[in-house]
């Protein structure tokens, strides 16, 4: 009897020495995240304050106001078209890697070709440079081409750096699909095409999805690239517009702040359907017996 | 009018050659079961013809018409996989319709046809489902459903039963022959299982190694195999075969013991050739409980060395001429292992092959 009761006591400790560390990694983890998003809302003064002040004083708007040009005082700064061009940019991107990750991923899946195994290696190697590392020939090459400070010039550098993951992710969810399932629509008298539409699509459809939100996340969050590729509010995104909150002697902490939460934003609005559509990509069963 | 043609169908995986020259007919509405080991081209020369495979040579006719480069939506046959393959994402009701409605049936038909289908293997009250909320056995009758509901030319069904275990096996074999009596269509049917082959077909096509090794009734089969590989793939237990060589009238095994060449074998078998001696375990058994007591016989006093009762019969495990057999004694009676018995074998039933090509000797 004492024995079981021992081992229970000891599960529960156990289960709270968990939990307490699942929560100090969550706060080391969310602590910075916490502290950019107080500081959208409250003034500089107060983000500044020595000793910190960790529970705002008072909560305002002023500082969205401010980068959206409306309000008491306004900086100059034109979030508007940084905010559209990365929209455009990650929007554009996203769909032409999902176009190519898509047709890429399923004739990995499902074609012989030559040269496979060297291919999908290569693609996989490709996404293991950093890209940083090919910022200076990628900026040669599109000053040549014209391509600097284009919108056309980034959707291209961001296609090419996320095919690579689109294709392998896809892949491995086209992999989960039986042959048989497209064999036997097209004894049912489905041509090819429409047997991969009708039977092969909708059952990746999750994969896609999901291979769809981290295309545009990372698109929307790349600063590196960005940064040195863009200059004007003709291509320049959000993230490259942080930096002008930086001015010589100032940093506008409060206006970067809020301008990171509007970042944020779109970003944890994709990441909650991303988990919904991750989650039933992995459930989705009764093809076997 | 469905008849299916393979005239010398050939298929190679680049150098590899897999079904080497298949001469095989069909007739319409019969039942042809391709049986032989894992791994002999059975799937492959069926998915040729359902056109999921292409075929490197030869014909393949569907109703007199050569389709060999008909996509299979053109072939107006339907197949049920061995996985079943029922679309995930749809309900029992979509996975029979689709086909239909691939093919622009009215909605109303589509209906009235799924009805019927679903009647005839008892789906009605599944058709709200998903394929994930069925049992193995729904899951066979849908695939079932959907082959039999489009009216094909020819239903093609590779293992269907293969993912049942034992008992439900059984009940959809006779359900699938039942439904072949009911739906008088032609059939091509794969399995690796003998007994499958035996209680379904109207005919058993024997393979071996991409290449065919005997054609005929589930009988025929049965009781004039071709070859020591035919005689011991169908039938179970398995056909005895022991080695011997041919003196005057009688075959001499291993040890010294002869036994008479029987009579209808006489004229096929000369004296110094090398044979093997096949018989089946139910033309081995004690003198009173056997099938046959009369026909011409030997008889031998052998010691059991290991017997398992199944009920009505016992299997037996002994030695004839320094070989195990096995021998069946019928009746309810129980056999000790060292227990020594008369076991009278059955020649009228015995065979006889050519040890150098395994060939039957009354095949030239
Ligand atoms: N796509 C393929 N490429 C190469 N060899 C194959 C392919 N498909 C099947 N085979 C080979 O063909 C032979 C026959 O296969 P299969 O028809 O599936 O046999 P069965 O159905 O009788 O078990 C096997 O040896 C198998 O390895
Ligand atoms: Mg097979």
């Amino acid at each position: 009897m004492t024995v079981t009761v021992e081992s229970r006591a000891s599960k529960q400790a156990k289960k709270v020495a968990l939990w307490l560390t699942t929560f100090v990694l969550m706060l080391v983890m969310c602590l910075p995240g916490l502290w950019v998003v107080l500081s959208a809302f409250r003034p500089n003064r107060e983000i500044l304050a020595k000793p910190p002040v960790w529970i705002p004083e008072e909560i305002t708007l002023d500082n969205f106001g401010k980068i959206f040009g409306f309000g008491a005082e306004q900086v100059g700064i034109p979030v508007g078209s940084y905010f559209t061009n990365s929209l455009v940019i990650a929007l554009t991107s996203t769909v032409i890697a999902l176009i190519i990750g898509v047709a890429g991923g399923y004739s990995f899946a499902r074609y012989r070709f030559r040269f496979k195994g060297g291919i999908f290696l290569g693609l996989m190697l490709f996404r293991a440079v950093p890209g940083i590392a090919l910022s200076m020939p990628v900026f040669m090459m599109w000053s040549r081409l014209g391509l600097v400070d284009t919108k056309m010039g980034l959707i291209i550098v961001y296609v090419s750096l996320n095919v690579p993951f689109t294709i392998w992710l896809i892949d491995g969810f086209f992999r989960q699909i039986p042959q048989a399932l497209s064999e036997a629509a097209q004894v049912d008298g489905c041509t090819r095409w429409q047997a991969f539409w009708k039977i092969e699509f909708p059952l990746a459809k999750s994969g896609i999805a999901a291979a769809g939100v981290f295309a545009f996340l990372t698109s929307w969050n790349e600063f590196a690239l960005a940064s040195q590729l863009t200059r004007s509010t003709d291509s320049k995104t959000l993230p490259v517009g942080l930096l002008d909150f930086t001015a010589q002697f100032t940093i506008d902490w409060a206006g970067m702040c809020a301008l990171a939460v509007v970042i944020i934003i779109p970003a944890l609005i994709l990441t909650f359907i991303v988990q919904k559509h991750l989650i039933a990509g992995l459930t989705f069963g009764g093809v076997k017996g | 009018m469905a008849e299916i043609t393979l005239e010398k169908v050939v298929k190679k995986y680049g150098a590899l050659g897999v079904v080497h020259g298949i001469d095989l007919t069909i007739a319409h509405q019969e039942f042809v079961v391709l049986v032989g080991p894992s791994g002999c081209g059975k799937s492959t020369t069926l998915r040729m013809i359902a056109g999921l495979e292409d075929i490197t040579g030869g014909l393949v006719r569907i109703g007199g018409q050569v389709v060999n480069d008909l996509p299979p939506r053109k072939r107006n046959i339907s197949m049920v996989f061995q996985n079943y393959a029922l679309y995930p994402h749809m309900n029992v009701r979509d996975n029979l319709g689709f086909g239909l409605k691939i093919a622009g049936q009215s909605p109303a038909e589509i209906t009235r046809r799924v009805a019927e289908a679903a009647d005839i293997l008892g789906l009605a009250p599944l058709l709200d489902r998903t394929p994930a909320e069925l049992s193995g056995g729904q899951r066979q009758r849908v695939a079932m459903g959907r082959a039999i509901v489009r009216n094909p030319d020819a239903f093609l069904f590779d293992e269907p039963l293969s993912n049942l275990d034992a008992k439900l096996r059984g009940q959809m074999r006779a359900e699938i022959k039942k439904l072949h009596q009911k739906v008088k269509t032609t059939v091509v049917y794969v399995t690796h299982d003998q007994v499958e082959a035996m209680t379904l077909a109207d005919r058993i096509v024997v393979m071996r190694d991409g290449q065919i090794e005997q054609v005929g009734t589930p009988m025929e089969v049965f009781n004039h195999p071709v070859s020591t590989f035919v005689a011991t793939f169908i039938g179970s237990p398995p056909m005895n075969l022991l080695p011997g060589t041919i003196a005057g009238q009688t075959v001499r095994l291993a040890d010294g013991t002869e036994v008479p060449v029987p009579d209808r074998l006489k004229d096929f078998v000369h004296d110094g050739m090398a044979v093997q001696l096949g018989i089946r375990p139910d033309d081995i058994s004690p003198v009173g409980h056997g099938l046959s007591q009369d026909g011409p016989g030997a008889e031998v006093a052998l010691t059991v060395d290991l017997a398992e009762p199944l009920g009505m019969e016992s299997l037996i495990y002994t030695r004839l001429a320094g070989q195990e057999v096995q021998a069946k004694l019928y009746g309810p009676r129980i056999a000790a292992p060292g227990e020594v018995l008369t076991f009278r074998l059955a020649l009228d039933r015995a065979h006889l092959f050519d040890a150098a090509t395994g060939k039957s000797v009354r095949v030239r």
